[in-house]
């Protein structure tokens, strides 16, 4: 294990260097890569160095960096891709074709608004886009945590008991462009974490067809085994987060992260970044006497309900910060958690910090403010609009 | 050696595949050229191991419904675009673990001319392992037969009902642009060359494309059973050129044609789809004599 000082981008890369290398002996590394800001530092990197077995090809589109990873992945190659925004908007086809097949791919995705008009900042309303995508999805708040799960996404992708894509999402700059000291094991403790990918459909000589038609009935089965496979996902998790503690002396976050939420009246909910915003925030309420707690939702795909519900049960007032917006309903991450939450609660949504506006501590001290004075909740509160 | 049920009749040969591409049982329409290629390739490939992939076209429907497959080869069936890349995948995974594999892209125009336009350059360009055929019946048939840009000029379709009024992509030639290893036209009447063209395409490393006229009585209006027929009259006429270019440079004639304005006109009446726009036999003539007055300053050039 060594100390560097990376940006997220080489975090993401050097991680998956490592994972490729670890595959080696089995049937190598397979990698489309297309660059887009800001994710463009970290595919550079990858193209940089040599790996045995590996394969780095330089294509034309987003579209085509997942299809040759859908190849590579069915040949039974460990495989990589990353995008952002647009190009993940543009990818959207093979991505969810990645999914269907159930190919053990990963893929950092920068969050960046979608354009136009063009907008290079954090947003999370471009891989919010594919959460229907049949990929596991899960959003990092500093450099190590993208390091670290760059690296456990492939153990937990290439799992037999589950065999779905991770998609690992960082928010842009904030991250992608921001350095920091990042722990970097060895090759032989990522040999020792990281088992040969062993995919037991992968294309041989055999006659078969991956993909054909499919009726109504035998798609209602592959949804289900889909159903299934993303059921075991919080388990496995678990087993990858006791794996990596074991190999790297450092545990992952949980799918659910929580923050002084064990006697919070108020909850605030985020994902990515903003959470350690609203840690600052939490501890300047608490320092007011107001109990308030933190909320991040890392794990977006599979949605770990249960554990949402079960962090949320006492809390009365639920503010839910949106890096991302539904037009027409308000931000997604709260519309799929005000189903979640004690019916007697206030669960209000505030729509923040789009198209990469800063995110402050004051804006979260607003509101907590906003959320404790509500008897009920009103139509999501789109902060700093215009301003 | 197992013999092919479907090829009853035909003597087997040391070149030919044991287990046939297509079985039989397919829902193919009779007389799709698509049909006849697949049969062919399979005569070429002998014990070569291969793996295909398919995008969204007629050719992937023929597979037919889960679990079951009509090709005796195994296939991904990729995304309309995706193919090559796929294909990339598949190739640059079996080289780098040893592998003789010969991957083989095989698509319709309008997943080559038309969406796949992007990809199949990207491949040609990087000079991947990858076999590219593209059987072209100048429509898209999967979906009822709207236009794509390999149509002809003065062909109806669904979506151009009264006569296509554009000319069709010259693709051999921006294949060749690519300066790929080895680029070729297929006539399906045409034996002995389409068999030497099948066997150079799979033994060849790098991209290599195909390029196949094919039938199809649906969408062209024509008698099954006349297919092989209209191919021998389209070549006959000079319609479609069958040559191949080595290198993106060294170009040949493999079958030079008669220019017979009998074979042009049989080949544009047989077919119901040049009806409505009541185009001309001179009309095309004169399309065929620009097309070769250009191949032939393109071979000159060279």
């Amino acid at each position: 294990m060594s100390t560097h000082l990376i940006s997220a981008n080489h975090a993401s890369a050097e991680a998956t260097i490592l994972a490729a290398r670890a595959n080696r002996n089995a049937r190598g590394f397979c990698s489309g890569v297309y660059p887009i800001t800001p994710q463009t530092e970290c595919i550079e990197r990858l193209c940089s160095v040599n790996i045995e077995k590996g394969q780095v090809v330089r294509v034309e589109s987003e579209h085509s960096a997942m299809g040759v990873c859908i190849g590579g992945s069915l040949s039974g190659a460990r495989t990589f891709t990353a995008s952002s925004s647009n190009g993940l908007a543009y990818m959207a086809e093979n991505v969810f074709a990645a999914g269907f097949f159930r190919l053990p791919i990963v893929m950092m995705a920068v969050n960046r608004t979608l354009g136009p008009p063009w907008n290079i900042w954090v947003d999370h309303g471009d891989t919010l886009m594919l959460r229907d995508s049949g990929w596991i999805q899960l959003y990092c708040e500093d450099n190590q945590e993208v390091f670290d799960t760059t690296l456990l996404a492939y153990r937990l992708a290439e799992d037999a008991r589950v065999f779905l894509p991770v998609m690992v999402c960082q928010d842009a700059f904030v991250l992608s462009h921001t350095m920091m000291m990042t722990d970097v094991p060895a090759q032989e403790q990522v040999d020792r974490f990281l088992p040969e990918l062993d995919l037991p459909f992968r294309l041989t000589l055999e006659p078969r067809v991956v993909g054909e038609l499919d009726f109504p009935h035998q798609t209602e089965m592959h949804r289900q085994q889909h159903i299934e496979a993303m059921k075991q996902v919080p388990a496995v998790y678990t087993e990858v987060q006791n794996e990596f503690e074991k190999a790297f002396g450092r545990r992952p976050p949980d799918a659910i992260v929580t923050y002084r939420m064990d006697d919070a009246d108020i909850a605030i909910v985020s994902m990515g970044t903003t959470a350690s915003t609203v840690r600052a925030a939490v501890d300047a309420a608490r320092a007011r006497g107001i109990k308030a707690g933190g909320v991040r939702v890392r794990m977006f795909r599979p949605l770990p309900a249960e554990t949402i519900a079960n962090v949320l049960r006492s809390c009365r007032r639920v503010a839910v910060v949106d890096r991302n917006l539904s037009p027409g309903l308000g931000g997604i991450v709260w519309g799929e958690i005000r189903g979640l939450v004690n019916p007697l609660a206030v669960v209000q949504n505030y729509l923040l910090g789009l198209g990469g506006g800063d995110i402050r501590p004051q804006h979260i001290d607003w509101i907590i403010q906003d959320v404790a004075a509500r008897d009920q909740a009103g139509e999501p509160v789109f902060m700093e609009a215009g301003e | 050696m197992k013999t092919e049920p479907i090829m009853g009749g035909i003597a087997n040969s040391a070149f030919d595949r044991c287990e046939p591409l297509l079985r039989a049982g397919n829902t193919n329409c009779g007389g799709c050229g698509m049909s006849i290629a697949l049969n062919m390739i399979s005569r070429a490939i002998a014990d070569r191991p291969v793996q295909m992939v398919i995008p969204a076209c007629c050719g992937i429907v023929t597979a037919g419904a889960f679990p079951m497959s009509a090709y005796g080869a195994p296939v991904v069936a990729s995304t309309f675009a995706g193919a090559a890349a796929v294909a990339t995948g598949l190739a640059r995974v079996a080289q780098a673990n040893g592998e003789k594999t010969r991957v083989m892209c095989f698509a319709g125009d309008g997943g080559t001319y038309d969406i796949g336009m992007a990809t199949v350059s990207a491949v040609a360009e990087r000079d991947e392992d990858v076999l590219y055929v593209c059987y072209d019946n100048e429509i898209y048939g999967n979906t009822g037969g709207q236009r794509s840009s390999a149509t002809p000029v003065g062909a109806s379709t669904s979506t151009t009902p009264t006569g296509k009024h554009h000319a069709k992509k010259d693709i051999l030639s921006i294949m060749a642009s690519h300066r790929i290893p080895y680029a070729a036209s297929v006539s399906l009447a045409h034996v002995d060359d389409m068999m030497r063209k099948f066997r150079r395409a799979l033994d060849t490393h790098g991209f290599r494309f195909l390029h196949i006229l094919s039938p199809c009585p649906t969408g062209w209006k024509s008698e099954p059973a006349e297919g092989v027929q209209l191919i021998r009259q389209a070549v006959d006429s000079g319609l479609y050129p069958v040559i191949e270019i080595v290198d993106g440079t060294e170009y040949t004639i493999n079958i030079e044609p008669s220019f017979s304005m009998d074979a042009l006109r049989a080949f544009i009446e047989g077919q119901g789809r040049f009806t409505k726009s009541k185009i001309a036999v001179e009309t095309v003539e004169a399309g065929v004599h620009k097309q070769w007055e250009v191949l032939r300053r393109q071979i000159a050039s060279k």
